[in-house]
C-alpha cells in the first residue's frame, strides 16, 4: 500500500517537473514585474496636478504604438527631479518606458546631458533582455524622453541646446548625424560596412560604432528593409 | 492557480473517448499497416475501418479519404497537388483564394506564384464574407482551383460554400470543362457544421483533428474521385500514394474518432454555444465602454466572439488576462513573428490602430456561464488597467 502512494507522489513530481522547467514566461522576469506593476506612470487625473516643465510624444514607425513623457526638470541643477509617462503598446513597450523612468530618476536624478544619451540598448540591459523583434519597442522610450527634453529648452529659451530627433550626432568628429545614416539604409546599405562606406561613420569617432549598429537596426525595422 | 481556457480555435483538449479508442495501438496493435503478417493485418484493418467511419460521416467512399498529417499538409497537398498535376494543361495557370484563408492556404498560393503560377485574391465584406460577385469574374478558363475557407479562423464567418460550389457548377457547365476544381479548409468548421462533400459541392475538403478534440497533427484530405493530384512527400506509397510514410496508426484512430463524436453532438454544443456566447458578447458590451464586435453576427460558429477594444494593445491585454488565468489570442501587429496585424482583419477592412486591440475568445466543451462571468469581470479590469496606462483615446468610429 505505501509503495503504491509514493509511486503516485513520484509520478506527480515528474510530472510537474516537466511542465515548470525553466521560466516558462515570454519575457525576462524584469520585464514581467514593470509589465505587471508599472512605476511612475501618469495616473488617470493626475495630469492636472503634476508639476512638470518638459512634455515629448512619439509614435512608433512599426506598430503604431505611442509614447509619451513629462518630466520635471531642476532648472538650477538640470536634474531631472520627476517623470511620469503613459505608454500604448505591447508588454515590453510598457516594461521599457516604466524602467526607463527609473533609470532618469535614480540617485536623485540624472542630468539631462547623461538622460539625452540614454540608447535602447541601455534600457534592454536595464530589462534582463528582449526578444530581438521587440527591439523597437524601447526605441520608443528614449525618444519620447529626447523630445520632452528638447521641450524644456525650448520652454527655458535654451534654443541653442535643442536637438531636434535625427540631427542628433552620431560621430562627433565627422559630424555624421543619424538622418545620414537613415538616408544611407534608404540607399541600399544593410550592414555598418556598407554604412560605412557611405557615410564614413565610426571612423572618425570609433567609440559611436555600437550606436551605428542599432540605428541601422532600428532603420531597417523601421522600413522593413 | 485555476485556468480558463478561451482559445478552442487555436486548439482543443483530447476528449477521453478518443484518448481510449487510441489507446491499443500505441504498445499492443502496434504493427506496420503494410506488413502482411497478422500484426500488419490488424493495422491495417483499424485504418481502414475508421476510413470507413470518416467517409461515411463525409457521405463519400472511402477511397476518396486521404489521412494527412494535420490541416496544413492537408491544404498543402489540395493546392499544391492540383496546381502541379493540372499545370500542362492550362497556358496560364491560375488558382483562386480569398484573403482570409489560414496562412497553409495563402502561404502555399504564394509559393505557386514563385513557380508561376498566377493567383488571383477574392475580397471579402466588412462583416467577412466572400465578394461572390467578384468570385464570378475572377473564375477563367486558366483557373485550376477555387480554395476557400468554410468558416474562419480569427472572426469565426461561416462562409457561404454552397453557394460558391454553385457558382463553380454553372461555370463549367456554360464552358464544357471540368474545371476548376473546389477546395475548402473546413478545419474550423467541423466540430459545428455539416461537412457532407455532396451537399456543400466541394471537391476537396481539409480536416484536422486538433481543432475537434481529437489528437494534434491528425487531419484529412476528402478528394473526390476523378480529382488528381501530385503527391508532395514521397516514400512508401501509403495512402494509394498520396501520401506516403507509415500512417499514424493511433493518430488516424483518434481522429475518426473524434470527428464521429463531434458530428454526432454538433446541434446540441452548437445551441449550448450559441448561447453562451451571445450571453459573453452582451455583457462585454454592456460593461466595457469603446468596444464592437467583428464578423457577421448570423453566418458565425457558435463558439467564436472576436472584439475590438480600443486604447489597448492585444499583446499586453493578453498577458494580462494570462495573469487572471484566462487563455484568450489577438490578431495584434505586436504579437505577431513578423510585427504583421492580422490580415483577416486587414481583408474587413480594420484600420491598424483597432487592430491592435483586437481580442479573440472562443468556446468549448468546457466552458461554463461562471466562466464567462469570470472573464467578463475580468476583461472589464485588465482593460481599464491598460487605458490607464494609454496616451491615446480613439474615436470608435473611424
Ligand atoms: S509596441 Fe508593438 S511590438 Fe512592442
Amino acid at each position: 500500500m505505501k509503495k503504491t502512494s509514493t509511486q503516485k507522489t513520484n509520478k506527480k513530481k515528474k510530472e510537474a517537473d516537466v511542465l515548470t522547467k525553466g521560466n516558462p514566461w515570454v519575457y525576462s522576469e524584469t520585464v514581467k514585474d514593470h509589465f505587471l506593476h508599472p512605476r511612475n506612470f501618469m495616473k488617470a487625473g493626475e495630469e492636472e496636478k503634476f508639476q512638470y516643465n518638459g512634455v515629448g510624444m512619439i509614435g512608433s514607425p512599426v506598430c503604431g504604438d505611442v509614447m509619451k513623457f513629462w518630466i520635471l526638470v531642476d532648472p538650477k541643477t538640470e536634474k531631472i527631479k520627476d517623470a511620469r509617462w503613459r505608454t500604448f503598446g505591447c508588454a515590453s513597450a510598457i516594461a521599457s518606458t516604466s524602467v526607463l523612468s527609473e533609470m532618469i530618476l535614480r540617485n536623485g536624478g540624472m542630468t539631462l546631458e547623461k538622460a539625452r544619451k540614454i540608447t535602447p540598448n541601455d534600457i534592454i540591459k536595464e530589462l534582463g533582455g528582449l526578444p530581438d523583434i521587440k527591439y523597437h519597442c524601447s526605441v520608443l522610450g528614449d525618444k519620447a524622453l529626447r523630445d520632452a527634453i528638447n521641450d524644456y529648452y525650448r520652454r527655458t529659451g535654451q534654443y541653442d541646446k535643442i536637438e531636434p530627433e535625427g540631427s542628433r550626432v552620431i560621430d562627433k568628429v565627422l559630424k555624421i548625424t543619424e538622418k545620414d545614416i537613415e538616408k544611407a539604409v534608404l540607399d541600399g546599405a544593410r550592414t555598418l560596412e556598407e554604412v560605412q562606406e557611405k557615410t564614413k561613420v565610426g571612423l572618425g569617432d570609433p567609440t559611436c560604432i555600437p550606436l551605428v549598429e542599432e540605428l541601422i537596426r532600428f532603420y531597417r525595422e523601421k522600413y522593413n528593409l | 492557480m485555476k485556468r480558463y481556457y478561451f482559445d478552442y480555435a487555436a486548439t482543443t483538449p483530447m476528449r477521453k473517448e478518443v484518448l481510449k479508442a487510441m489507446q491499443l495501438f500505441w504498445q499492443k496493435q502496434f504493427g506496420n499497416p503494410s506488413s502482411l503478417y497478422l500484426e500488419g493485418r490488424i493495422a491495417k484493418q483499424a485504418i481502414e475501418s475508421a476510413r470507413a467511419k470518416v467517409a461515411n460521416i463525409l457521405r463519400t467512399q472511402p477511397k476518396e479519404i486521404i489521412f494527412t498529417n494535420g490541416g496544413t499538409e492537408s491544404v498543402n497537398l489540395a493546392l499544391q497537388g492540383t496546381a502541379h498535376f493540372y499545370r500542362k494543361n492550362f497556358a496560364r495557370p491560375k488558382i483562386i483564394i480569398s484573403t482570409i484563408e489560414h496562412p497553409a492556404g495563402l502561404e502555399t498560393a504564394k509559393a505557386l506564384k514563385k513557380e508561376g503560377f498566377e493567383t488571383a485574391y477574392l475580397k471579402v465584406q466588412k462583416n467577412g464574407l466572400v465578394d461572390l460577385e467578384q468570385l464570378k469574374q475572377l473564375i477563367d478558363e486558366q483557373t485550376i482551383l477555387v480554395s476557400i475557407m468554410y468558416a474562419n479562423n480569427e472572426i469565426g464567418v461561416i462562409e457561404p460554400i454552397p453557394k460558391i460550389a454553385q457558382i463553380i457548377k454553372d461555370f463549367r457547365q456554360k464552358h464544357q470543362t471540368a474545371f476548376p476544381f473546389f477546395h475548402t479548409d473546413a478545419c474550423q468548421a467541423a466540430g459545428y457544421l455539416d461537412i457532407q462533400a455532396n451537399k456543400l459541392g466541394v471537391d476537396l475538403m481539409s480536416l484536422n483533428g486538433g481543432k475537434i478534440y481529437g489528437p494534434k497533427a491528425t487531419g484529412i484530405l476528402y478528394k473526390r474521385e476523378g480529382v488528381e493530384i501530385k503527391p508532395i512527400i514521397h516514400g512508401g506509397g501509403q495512402e494509394k500514394n498520396y501520401r506516403s510514410g507509415t500512417e499514424n496508426v493511433p493518430g488516424i484512430i483518434g481522429f475518426a474518432t473524434a470527428l464521429e463524436l463531434a458530428q454526432k453532438e454538433k446541434e446540441k454544443e452548437s445551441q449550448r454555444l450559441k448561447s453562451l456566447r451571445d450571453y459573453l458578447i452582451k455583457n462585454v458590451l454592456e460593461t466595457i465602454p469603446k468596444v464592437f464586435v467583428n464578423g457577421d453576427l448570423k453566418n458565425r460558429l457558435p463558439n467564436n466572439a472576436h472584439f475590438t477594444i480600443l486604447d489597448v494593445e492585444g499583446e499586453a491585454l493578453v498577458l494580462k488576462l494570462d495573469e487572471y488565468g484566462i487563455a484568450a489570442s489577438t490578431g495584434s501587429a505586436c504579437h505577431s513573428k513578423s510585427l504583421q496585424p492580422s490580415h483577416v482583419l486587414q481583408a474587413i477592412g480594420l484600420p491598424n490602430e483597432f487592430i491592435h486591440g483586437s481580442l479573440r475568445i472562443t468556446l468549448g466543451k468546457d466552458t461554463t456561464k461562471k466562466d464567462i462571468n469570470y472573464l467578463t469581470q475580468a476583461l472589464k479590469k485588465v482593460v481599464q488597467e491598460l487605458r490607464e496606462l494609454s496616451p491615446i483615446s480613439l474615436k470608435l468610429k473611424s
